[in-house]
């Protein structure tokens, strides 16, 4: 079904391994459209409570495949209409979202994992915000996400200076949740994945929209997203399920739904 | 006669008259025979002394995503003339309860237009809203052009009449074409939570008030305010007029019957 990535769903964790290894993995037009494509599947499927976005190879992902553009193109466009969609489809998903980020993440490849919920990081992973190098700024929503994980400050050295950082400085910084070695990577990836995925997945995705939706809104406004959001969790099954297992002092098993 | 249809569903609970548009497989594309049973269902409810509210809304996946085009691919003038088939809509601007309407997903073309012919719109987040028709070589031909540009200006309006553009609901709540974005899945819950406030009001307030809003719309100030006046006049030969000042005196909740 799809050339450019591999995707798979195993007990409720959809993965979706960026597949042009010889490439590092960088987006051209198809690999866009077929991230987009992916994640929509896992958002529609109701058996994926958790969605791993991992690179095949040696590295996450690289950034924009150069050979597709030259100083003709007009970025701008090529951002609305790869790029952007993109993002938007990963920022609208309300299912927990892992980047687990094998190798290196540069340019538009560390925007997409900066737009994931967890960045989890082999200790052979490296970031880099390649732009700069090209007298380009960051973009697919980078300068947006970054700010807001790390601080301004730390934000605008990274996207200026444009240095790589290890996997340990990332981690210093609050960019990425854990840093795991690279010969049991995997194996940490998917039991946090399938943690995530046995947890109460309605009111995850009701977090990410309360969290989202904090930053552009006054007070007033967000606590009735809030009061909204608590709600439609009120009447979910995981709700009931973890007050009965509370009461009969057992483990809950959620549903997500 | 409530029970006959084929195109909507209809109920009533809670002294609420609810319609839904049932086409769901087609995203509610609005047909003819849609609309006379919309109308027809609207002036039912406007008469039963049960309902004191209406509710409008959309099966599926969304409120509705356009006219049936079919129906007008091979029309000429002369057809589309003698067939008059906005009449029937502008009938629903004669009802005289509250109408609300409850979008999400599309409100596309006529389905826009439909929207707009209620007195109030909530939207479940991400509902888009646009007149894809000037893509196919027409324009709005229920009030679109009308209704959105008395709402947003002729500036904002134009901008997505002309470009056929979809409008999200940020920029329609922005501009006031809606009350206010709900989370979907308690689009119905809080819509209806909010139609049942307005039932417990006094119906004939609520109706004169509707009449004097509307005609803000259309006459001069001068008018309107003359207008307002004779409404306000009106509602002092209403049981309820006494009854809530009775009870505003009286420190007591008031007891409305409507009449």
């Amino acid at each position: 079904m799809y050339e450019t990535v591999k995707y798979e769903v195993r007990d409720h964790v959809a993965w979706m391994t960026l597949n042009r290894p010889e490439k590092l993995n960088a987006f051209t037009t198809q690999l866009n459209k077929e991230v987009r494509d992916a994640i929509k599947s896992a958002q529609k499927d109701e058996d994926v409570r958790c969605l791993v976005i991992t690179g095949e190879g040696r590295s996450f992902c690289s950034g924009q495949d150069l050979s597709e553009v030259d100083e003709e193109t007009d970025l701008g466009e090529v951002l609305r209409k790869n790029y952007g969609p993109m993002m938007k489809q990963l920022e609208s998903c309300e299912k927990p979202v892992i980047a687990a980020i094998n190798g290196v993440a540069a340019g538009a490849g560390l925007s997409l994992a900066l737009g994931c919920d967890f960045r989890l990081a082999s200790d052979k992973a490296s970031f880099v915000q390649a732009f700069i190098h090209v007298g380009l700024i960051p973009d697919s929503g980078n300068l947006y996400y970054l700010p807001r994980l790390i601080g301004h400050a730390k934000a605008l050295e990274l996207a200026v200076l444009g240095e790589k950082i290890s996997a340990e400085e990332a981690k210093d910084l609050g960019l990425v949740t854990r840093v795991i070695a690279a010969d049991h990577f995997m194996e940490e990836v998917e039991g946090f994945a399938r943690r995530l995925a046995s947890m109460p997945t309605r009111a995850i995705g009701l977090i990410k929209r309360c969290l989202r939706d904090s930053w552009h809104m006054d007070f007033n406004e967000y606590l009735e997203k809030e009061a909204q959001g608590q709600q439609i969790a009120g009447q979910s099954h995981d709700y009931q399920e973890g007050v009965q297992a509370f009461l009969e002092k057992r483990k809950p098993e959620f549903k997500g739904k | 006669m409530m029970n006959d249809f084929s195109f909507i569903a209809v109920s009533v609970e809670n002294q609420i008259g609810w319609i839904e548009l049932n086409r769901p497989k087609v995203l509610n594309a609005i047909n003819r025979p849609m609309v006379s049973e919309i109308v027809s269902a609207m002036e039912a409810f406007d008469r039963d002394d049960e309902v004191r509210v209406i509710v409008l809304s959309g099966r599926g996946r969304a409120f509705a995503a356009g006219a049936d085009i079919n129906e007008m691919a091979d029309a000429g003038t002369v057809d589309m003339e003698l067939i008059n088939q906005f009449a029937e809509w502008d009938k629903i601007s004669l009802i005289k309860k509250p109408v609300i309407g409850a979008v999400h997903g599309f409100a596309l073309g006529g389905g826009f237009e439909l929207a707009l012919s209620c007195d109030m719109l909530f939207a479940a987040e991400g509902t888009e809203f646009g007149f894809p028709e000037v893509n196919i070589g027409v324009m709005p031909g229920a009030g679109g052009t009308q209704r959105l540009t008395k709402l947003m200006g002729k500036t904002k309006a134009l901008e997505w009449l002309w470009t056929g553009e979809r409008m999200p609901a940020k920029e329609a709540l922005h501009y006031g074409v809606i009350n206010r974005i709900i989370a979907p899945e308690l689009l119905m819950e809080e819509t209806m939570k909010f139609a049942r406030k307005l039932a417990a009001k006094p119906p004939l307030s609520l109706r004169l008030i509707k009449e004097a809003a509307n005609k803000a719309v259309d006459y001069p100030l001068h008018e309107g305010m003359q207008f307002e006046r004779k409404n306000f006049y009106l509602l002092f030969s209403s049981e309820d007029q006494k009854e809530g000042m009775k009870a505003f005196i009286e420190k007591r909740n008031p007891k409305f019957k409507g009449k």
